[in-house]
């Protein structure tokens, strides 16, 4: 019993010194962002279809003056589980665009976008774009998938358990929220720009929304707190389209597999049984000199 | 303990194959006549979980690989395209990617039960050393699978990786080269872990007929680590062992259910979502999770030939560990010594694994040395001198006496 008790007192504080380690290294890091309630976390989450129109009214107007969305299609605006855009609303919407092609004879020409052309790039290629910019600015089709912050020990654990898969998005919404007056003793480099959220500080994108910047039509709030939250949210749904089926599918294994496990429960139970309990025990006999 | 086939076909058609080829009788004799100790637990379930991942894998990954295209341009994009076009495409990556990390996480603790249990002493180390060649495939398997996503991760993790072979004196370049098909990790790097991360699991699937023909011929090891002495220490394999691993795999189907479907980029690593770039190095390069202790014991070692010994010493010893454990008895249930230098030895692998996912400065690389120093004295040290100085518990005598025992 000591030497179990030993064991136990050496691995707590194993665990404990692991634990207080991050502590020490965490602190020239950037904060956290704050955790955001999202429709779309959790088992049953689903998008917020009037958010995702919202958020890509933002896009539209603001975000891809610099960013591409090169995995994306006009005709995704109209697919389930998404903003919710009907298929004419979705072609009327492809149509403003002008898109690159070519002519029955070769030549180069620009025609009126269809469903199924991609959201063409604000920049020809990579060098242009950062040219303009100072640094290419990320496309935009996996972004919310592709940026998160550190949850650290023990949060990553708990992690698993809540279910939280929204650091891109809060973390988004973060930056946009995070620009402010560099404190006195940071030296911003030249053309950077200060967010309290951005790891090192230093972000090349100057603060890209302000309050009253774009007209929402549904009476939200036309303030920087619902635009970020607007965008990120549609951010994510650009990033992982997929997400209400792979919820409404993901209930139904759930279900499937608890009633599965069950049934197979009873049956290995009825299997064993004559194993786990000899009859002969129950007749108060000696199962070691009687045959199974 | 194969043993004979009392395999005696009804059907006339079978009767034919029979006496031209008896499958059957190799089928029944292996899969339902198969003799299993009555007192294996449930760890014991985790060979058949295995099986059930590898066909997964190998099912999702076929389908998979009709959908990717294996080129640095439109590798990345095509993956997207599986997620995003090709019907159900989000569910066959997530299972696959997914997948990969339950695979893992089963063998673990098939290994962790088996050094538990003593499964690799005599008469069953060719067993053993064929589960640490399946391990060696597998592990080359998920790193070249992760590289095919293309991301920012892949790329760098495939140019570290393949750059541990630079250590090597004298011909580290050139192997490097080799490796690569050219002067930097490109389009014939990715084109050849294409085509070996697609020929890899059949092998691994050979292989795991060995290692199944070896376990057939030597019998299950159990929880006693004593061997079926008569027909009342063991149970037919059908119908105990298929209910029982059925159910097994069922609930393990659940938590890779709940990976799947609710936490899919859990597991997964946010830059591995940016296209790969060779101009932008990550700010951090991690491997995936279940490379993390070997990728902790590799940066705990200051010099880099050192370290690129230790990491291969380190799954390396594995096959060694038949012999490195001097002690006659198997099971850690009467080893109590044993028993606490093996939980110890868990601690290091978590602990280092936990460590190979930070930055290798201050005090985690202290620790990471201690935890490694440990990892490494468990089998040169420890196991050895256990053998010899270590008070064993009294065996029972049989595996139903311990079972009625344990009732009574």
């Amino acid at each position: 019993m000591t030497m179990t008790r030993n064991l136990i007192a050496l691995s707590l504080a194993a665990g404990v010194a692991l634990a207080a380690l991050p502590a020490a290294a965490q602190q020239a890091e950037s904060p956290a962002p704050p955790k955001l309630s999202w429709s779309f976390s959790g088992p049953f989450g689903m998008y917020d279809q009037a958010q995702l129109q919202r958020g890509f009214k933002i896009y539209r107007e603001v975000c891809s003056n610099c960013h591409s969305m090169d995995f994306l299609s006009f005709r995704n605006l109209a697919d389930p589980g998404g903003p919710g855009f009907s298929e004419a609303q979705a072609a009327a919407i492809a149509a403003e665009y002008k898109i690159k092609d070519v002519d029955d004879k070769g030549q180069p020409i620009e025609r009126a976008g269809r469903p199924a052309d991609y959201f063409p790039a604000p920049f020809p290629n990579a060098a242009a774009a950062a040219a303009a910019n100072g640094v290419a600015p990320p496309d935009m089709s996996t972004l919310a998938k592709a940026r998160t912050y550190s949850r650290g020990f023990p949060w990553f654990i708990f992690d698993m358990f809540t279910q939280y898969q929204e650091q891109g998005p809060d973390y988004i919404h973060g930056i946009l929220t995070g620009y402010e007056d560099p404190p006195k003793d940071f030296k911003l480099p030249e053309g950077g720009h200060y967010n309290k959220y951005f790891p090192g500080h230093n972000i090349a994108m100057p603060q890209p929304l302000q309050d009253g910047q774009v007209t929402y039509d549904d009476g939200s709030p036309q303030t920087l707190a619902q635009y970020s939250k607007d965008v990120a949210a549609f951010l994510m749904w650009a990033a992982e389209p997929k997400l209400e089926q792979r919820h409404r599918i993901g209930f139904q294994v759930m279900i499937f597999l608890i009633v599965l496990s069950g049934l197979l429960y009873f049956t290995k139970k009825k299997v064993w049984h004559e194993v786990e309990a000899p009859r002969e025990a129950a007749h108060g006999q000696d199962p070691a000199k009687t045959t199974l | 303990m194969s043993g004979h086939s009392t395999y005696q076909p009804q059907n006339k058609v079978m009767q034919w194959l029979e006496t031209r080829l008896p499958i059957g009788g190799l089928i029944h004799s292996s899969f339902v006549a198969y003799p299993t100790p009555r007192n294996l637990n449930y760890w014991w379930t985790f060979g058949g979980i295995l099986s059930f991942m590898l066909g997964v894998q190998i099912i999702t990954g076929i389908v998979l690989a009709m959908h990717y295209t294996a080129h640095v341009d439109l590798a990345f994009r095509s993956v997207e395209m599986i997620m995003r076009d090709v019907n159900y495409g989000w569910l066959l990556r997530y299972v696959h990617a997914t997948g990969a990390s339950m695979f893992f996480l089963a063998v673990y603790i098939h290994m962790f039960r088996g050094i538990y249990y003593g499964s690799y002493k005599a008469p069953r180390e060719v067993l053993w050393i064929l589960g640490v060649i399946i391990y060696l495939l597998m592990m080359a398997t998920g790193f070249m699978g992760y590289v095919l996503v293309w991301g920012q991760m892949s790329f760098w993790a495939a140019t570290v990786i393949t750059n541990l072979f630079s250590a090597l004196p004298g011909i580290g370049e050139a192997i490097v080269t080799w490796l690569w098909g050219g002067y930097a990790v490109g389009n014939p790097t990715l084109n050849r872990f294409f085509s070996l991360h697609y020929l890899l699991p059949f092998v691994i699937a050979g292989v795991v007929v060995l290692h199944v023909w070896a376990l057939h011929v030597a019998g299950q090891n159990n929880p006693t680590g004593i061997e079926p002495k008569s027909d009342k220490d063991t149970v037919p394999f059908t119908p105990y062992a298929t209910a029982k691993d059925s159910f097994a795999i069922a609930v393990f189907c659940i938590l890779f259910a709940w990976f799947v479907f609710y936490i899919p980029g859990y597991l997964g690593h946010a830059d591995n979502y940016i296209p790969a770039n060779p101009a932008v190095t990550p700010a951090e390069i991690v491997p995936e999770w279940y490379y993390l202790p070997f990728y902790a014991i590799l940066r705990s070692i200051p010099n880099k030939l050192l370290g690129v010994l230790a990491l291969f010493s380190s799954i390396g010893i594995l096959a060694f560990l038949p012999w490195l454990d001097t002690s006659r008895v198997r099971s850690a249930r009467y080893r109590p010594l044993f028993k606490q230098f093996f939980w110890l030895w868990v601690i290091a692998c978590i602990g280092l694994g936990y460590l190979g996912s930070k930055p290798p400065e201050g005090a985690y690389v202290l620790i990471s040395r201690i935890f490694t120093a440990y990892y490494f004295g468990f089998f040169i040290i420890i196991l050895p001198l256990l053998g010899i100085f270590e008070k064993t518990k009294p065996l029972p005598n049989s595996i139903s006496d311990s079972v009625l025992k344990a009732k009574a």
